[in-house]
């Protein structure tokens, strides 16, 4: 298994040379960070060479790296990350792309490579706000018409913004400023590294 | 005479065909769509971002709400993920009860959209035949887990507990009699092995019985037969997985591909459909009950040899026995840590797909380091069905359209996530 990684790994960096920023091989699954410009020759490339044939788009999805700890990742907030599989060589591949720019994140659409790429796009900007150029029909996907805002960024509250309500006076459902409170009983921690080997 | 121009025309969201909160807007000419856009989101409930909230084991049971009727399957995907990543090895016998019960809750999915498929297209007693059949399976769902919908028994390690040595019985009441009583507790004399084997020797003649009523039914055939084709090759492209893919002759089986658990030691053929019409995915739907039978009787024939335990020993993830609890200083600890702050996943990444009734359903989880995932990512394989119904619509007539979302086996739980 990890041999067919490893060839995988060789061919891809064959075919792209230096527009693989980076690899990394975890828990058994292969990753490639590109850069934001070369994303759609890269997608093409794994879609339409003979020995790779990546022609399944799994998964698209969007990730706000905000909050992770510091080091790990360079300044850029937003991640696409491209879940591709062969059906022809049985296999898979992770393509992750961080945007530049961090108050609009913008990257090119991959509706023309795979059309499921669609909704997909349509959802991580819902969910991200994250603009996919040239995508034919950008709208919210999953929350509410009329909703403000993009619910899974990570400066985002958990209970949202806003609540609805019917308001008897007005004869009609009324939205208006949350009343609850955010309640979170088991915080967040990161151990260090091996605290839970002995 | 009248001038006759497209028309616009609001389907759903509460409309019996529309299984569940799919809203559709249709444009129509005349009585064929040109155009469909669904309008998803309605049972939008943001599992993704509250599990970024919870500990790991707290997402466990949010798994069950996303495809509601298929639990057990969404649960594995996520704890395999966890699995995975952590390099925790479970026991075998805990892969072969969840490998039973991922083929159980297939025989309940498609047993559910069996009958919903039936009765959008007309045929009344086809649903009435398969809730049949589902009651049982809920039975041994509700024996394992004491739910009988939302188990959370997949647990990280393993499965929560053991098969149990007793089948639970009905237990008397007024409006059954004695020889009621007699026949129903029947087959729940012995353990649940033994119902569920008594059950898997029934259930061909039952699938023999849907066949009768629908396979060779001259209405059911005009409705499925060259409705909603898809080829192989714009099945890939749309992202269409599991018996949406196989419909249109692609043989791709994520069990038998890419096998997981034991599925690997298991014999079932993959049905294949040739023309990717609603009635070839009818017939592998109706064939993948038949191969499931077989995985159950062979789960069935190991677990009754097979002894052991069903979770890790390794008490970081998997709680300890209350009896060691009451014994031992250390058992107490862990038990104390995992269920406050929960176990930790080492920084990294990692996607883990199971073939589900409906497809390819995955997740992806990014963890820090910390006791509760960075971002979750559940990839629902209903979502790029949806997507297609679009095109599998266009050119078909209005009442086609029931018969497209009944073969797609739409579920908004998991599409709304």
């Amino acid at each position: 298994m990890m041999d067919l990684k490893k060839n995988l790994l060789s061919v891809i960096k064959k075919t792209f040379g230096k527009k693989v920023l980076d690899s990394i091989v975890n828990n058994n699954e292969l990753t490639i960070i590109v850069d934001q410009k070369n994303i759609i020759s890269i997608l093409q490339g794994l879609k339409n060479t003979p020995t790779l044939e990546f022609n399944q788009l799994i998964d698209l999805c969007g990730v706000d790296y905000l909050e992770y700890p510091k080091g790990a990742i360079q300044d850029k907030r937003f991640a696409v990350v491209y879940h591709l599989l062969s059906i022809k060589n049985n296999s898979r591949i992770r393509v992750r792309a961080f945007i530049d720019n961090n108050e609009f994140p913008v990257i090119e659409t991959t509706t023309a490579l795979w059309p499921a790429a669609d909704w997909y796009e349509r959802e991580a900007f819902d969910l991200f706000g994250i603009m996919f150029l040239d995508h034919p029909d950008l709208r919210r996907i999953l929350t509410d018409y009329g909703f403000v805002g993009h619910p899974f960024r990570k400066d985002f509250p958990m209970i949202g913004k806003v609540e609805m309500r019917y308001d008897p006076s007005q004869k009609r459902v009324i939205y208006q400023p949350v009343t609850i409170e955010e309640r979170n009983n088991v915080p967040r921690i990161v151990r260090d590294e091996g605290f839970h080997n002995g | 005479m009248a001038e006759i121009k497209n028309y616009t025309m609001n389907f759903g969201p509460q409309h019996p065909a529309a299984h569940g909160v799919l809203r559709l807007v249709l444009e129509m000419d005349g009585e064929v769509i040109q155009r469909a856009d669904p309008h998803i989101g309605l049972l939008h409930r943001a599992t993704e971002k509250l599990a970024e909230n919870r500990t790991y084991l707290q997402s466990v049971p949010y798994m069950d709400r996303l495809d509601y009727v298929s639990m057990m399957v969404n649960e594995h995907a996520f704890v395999m993920t966890i699995e995975k990543m952590m390099n925790i090895k479970v026991p075998i016998r805990a892969q072969y009860i969840r490998v039973l019960f991922d083929e159980i809750t297939r025989i309940l999915n498609h047993l559910l959209w069996l009958g919903a498929h039936a009765l959008d297209v007309g045929a009344m007693t086809v649903f009435l035949y398969a809730f049949r059949e589902r009651e049982d399976l809920f039975d041994c769902y509700e024996a394992v887990s004491g739910a009988r919908m939302h188990a959370a028994y997949y647990r990280p390690g393993g499965v929560y507990r053991d098969l149990p040595d007793l089948m639970p019985q009905y237990q008397a009441a007024n409006n059954k009699s004695k020889k009621e009583m007699d026949r129903l507790n029947n087959n729940r004399q012995g353990s649940l092995l033994d119902f569920i084997e008594d059950f898997s020797n029934r259930f061909p003649t039952y699938v023999d019985e849907y066949e009768t009523l629908l396979t060779d039914n001259r209405i059911w055939k005009q409705r499925t037969v060259g409705i909603g084709v898809v080829t192989p090759e714009r099945a890939i492209a749309l992202g269409m997985t599991g018996p949406m893919l196989r419909g249109s002759g692609v043989e791709w089986d994520l069990r038998r591909k890419q096998p997981y658990e034991v599925y690997d030691k298991m014999k079932f053929n993959i049905p294949v459909g040739k023309e990717g019409d609603c009635y070839d995915r009818y017939l592998v739907r109706m064939e993948e009950m038949r191969e499931s039978n077989k995985i159950i009787k062979q789960c069935i024939s190991w677990l009754r040899d097979n002894p052991g335990p069903v979770i890790s020993k390794d008490h970081k993830v998997a709680p300890p026995r209350r009896q060691e609890m009451k014994e031992d200083m250390e058992a107490m600890i862990h038990h104390f840590k995992l269920f406050t702050e929960g176990f930790h996943i080492p920084e990294g990444e990692a996607y883990c797909a199971v073939e589900h009734p409906k497809g390819e359903f995955g997740t992806y989880i990014i963890s820090d380091g910390a006791n509760k995932p960075y971002r979750l990512k559940i990839r629902a394989p209903g979502f790029p069905h949806l997507a297609a119904l679009n095109e599998m619509t266009q050119g078909h007539m209005l009442s086609d359209l029931v018969a497209i979302i009944g073969t797609q086996d739409i579920v908004f739980g998991e599409i709304d996530r």
